[in-house]
């Protein structure tokens, strides 16, 4: 019989969780309904919102954290891990989020920022966070402040999977070339990256971010989905794309299996038949200066 | 010595890393006929209903089970013990398991994530006792007569070995040490 002493809440716990969703897909949901058709259509987790991130930009206004009683109604109709978002530097939200018992707080750019100049500082917490990212210093910037997971960013609520891609490439392209550096030059790529040496000699060091990478913002078709994977993230975040699809549970199992088997064509195309009508997508050039939410966080 | 490691979702990636180093061919199995030729199977921790939704979804409960009775070893870890398990108490409706170890497990036993928690772990056949990491773990309720209890946390087991099935309700994968999967390969599936 061993002696119980437990540690909750350590640095390996918190990114642990993260590396158990690894290979899957974490669906947006607005409510009990959707949250037990991701679940049953195998979603690693739920993202618990008020409201997904095409009506938060169509509805304009500043958007918060959800309302506890919805996030409360997820948490309570699934067994999967619940996860839910919090405003950039709100630390009071996430103080909310973690009392609820929610598994997972997504610091994220979808929501009006709280704070121009400050993120939370996640170390302040038993629960573990994940954050957006458009390339490694902003990665490894949320990193040093605690979180245990990243995603690129994209941009969400449209439909268009081009800033994710664009997001991803930068993140692997930094990566290829702080490996590629002469030990001296790291010092010069912490500089240059805004981001703590430590974290970028890690990086140097081990050819890969120090914590899971998910993709994020855009994704809408089983071939977004591999496109991304391909492309080297862990996994994918599917926001408004598949509630805002003609076909939700069909469309949201074939995001999960295009996933699981993406460098297989053949696969991709038999679950990508038949899907009915995709969301409506945006140009991201159409988006007015200003209302682009990847350029939230700092 | 070849050992397939189920890679349908979840911490893949690290039990084949792990297993390399110990000069073991470890490959990634995707679809069921990747299951010939290996001689033990490692179920990695994940989600065990998407992991189970996906095991149906390209027919692996009976391919497992067929491979097993032609002496494949198998060790589950986390969601692979629930899956491993006959009984799983507190599973969504209608999730299938492959049912193959008499052992009862307990979903989402320790709570939520903020539950989660890292424990030392003493195994009868480690001088040095082992780092376990439990993240929303199972435990193992009961075990049947037959099965070996290998390590307990607690009131509960967490680790267990039927002849060539193992399970353990935690991650040996995510700590870097490989005494857990020597055990696997030299013992449950080479012995």
């Amino acid at each position: 019989m061993t002696e119980r002493v437990n540690e909750t809440g350590t640095l390996r716990v918190k990114t642990g969780l993260a590396e158990m969703l690894k290979g899957g897909v974490i669906m947006d949901v607005v409510n009990a309904e959707q949250a037990k058709i991701a679940e049953d259509a195998g979603a690693v987790a739920v993202m618990s919102l008020e409201r997904v991130p095409a009506d938060i930009r169509a509805a304009g206004g500043v958007a918060r954290m959800a309302d506890p009683t919805k996030v409360e109604e997820i948490v309570k109709a699934v067994t999967i891990p619940v996860m839910a978002k919090c405003r950039i530097g709100h630390f009071v939200e996430a103080q909310v989020l973690q009392s609820l018992g929610v598994d997972y707080i997504d610091e994220s750019e979808v929501l009006t920022p709280a704070d121009e100049e400050y993120h939370v500082n996640k170390w302040d917490f038993t629960v573990p966070f994940v954050c957006g990212c458009r390339n490694l210093g902003e990665a490894l910037r949320r990193i040093a402040e605690g979180a245990a997971m990243v995603r690129t960013k994209g941009e969400p609520g449209t439909g268009n999977v081009v800033e994710a891609v664009r997001h991803m490439r930068s993140v692997s392209t930094e990566i290829a070339w702080v490996a590629g550096l002469r030990e001296e030059q790291v010092f010069d790529a912490a500089k240059q990256l805004e981001a703590p040496y430590e974290l970028v000699k890690w990086v140097h060091d081990n050819g890969k971010l120090p914590v899971v990478n998910f993709s994020a913002g855009g994704i809408a078709t089983p071939a977004d989905a591999a496109l991304m994977m391909q492309l080297g993230c862990d996994g994918v975040f599917v926001g408004s794309g598949i509630f805002k699809s003609g076909d939700p549970a069909k469309r949201a199992r074939a995001i999960v299996e295009a996933t699981t088997h993406y460098e297989d064509a053949d696969i991709i195309a038999r679950v990508s038949r038949d899907l009915g009508e995709a969301m409506v997508g945006i140009n991201i050039s159409e988006i007015p200066d200003g209302e682009r939410m990847q350029e939230r966080g700092w | 010595m070849q050992i397939g490691v189920l890679a349908l979702q979840g911490a893949f990636r690290e039990h084949i890393v792990t297993l390399e180093a110990l000069d073991v061919r470890a490959v990634a199995v995707r679809l069921p006929e990747q299951l010939e030729g290996c001689e033990g199977l490692v179920i990695p921790g994940g989600e065990s209903t998407a992991i189970a939704k996906l095991m149906d979804a390209y027919g692996f409960y009976e391919p497992i089970a067929r491979r097993h009775a032609e002496g494949m070893g198998i060790w589950g870890t986390c969601a692979g013990a629930i899956l491993v398990a006959k009984n799983v108490i507190d599973a969504v409706p209608d999730q299938r398991s492959l049912g193959l170890m008499d052992i009862t497990v307990r979903r989402n036993a320790y709570g939520r994530q903020v539950d989660s928690f890292e424990a030392p772990l003493q195994f009868d056949s480690f001088f040095e006792p082992f780092q376990g990491v439990f993240i929303r773990a199972p435990w193992i309720e009961e075990v049947g007569q037959g099965v070996d209890v290998l390590a307990s946390h607690g009131e509960h087991v967490v680790a267990a070995r039927q002849g060539d099935l193992m399970a353990t309700v935690f991650h040996p994968e995510l700590t870097g040490d490989p005494r857990i999967h020597r055990y696997f390969v030299e013992s449950v599936v080479g012995g």
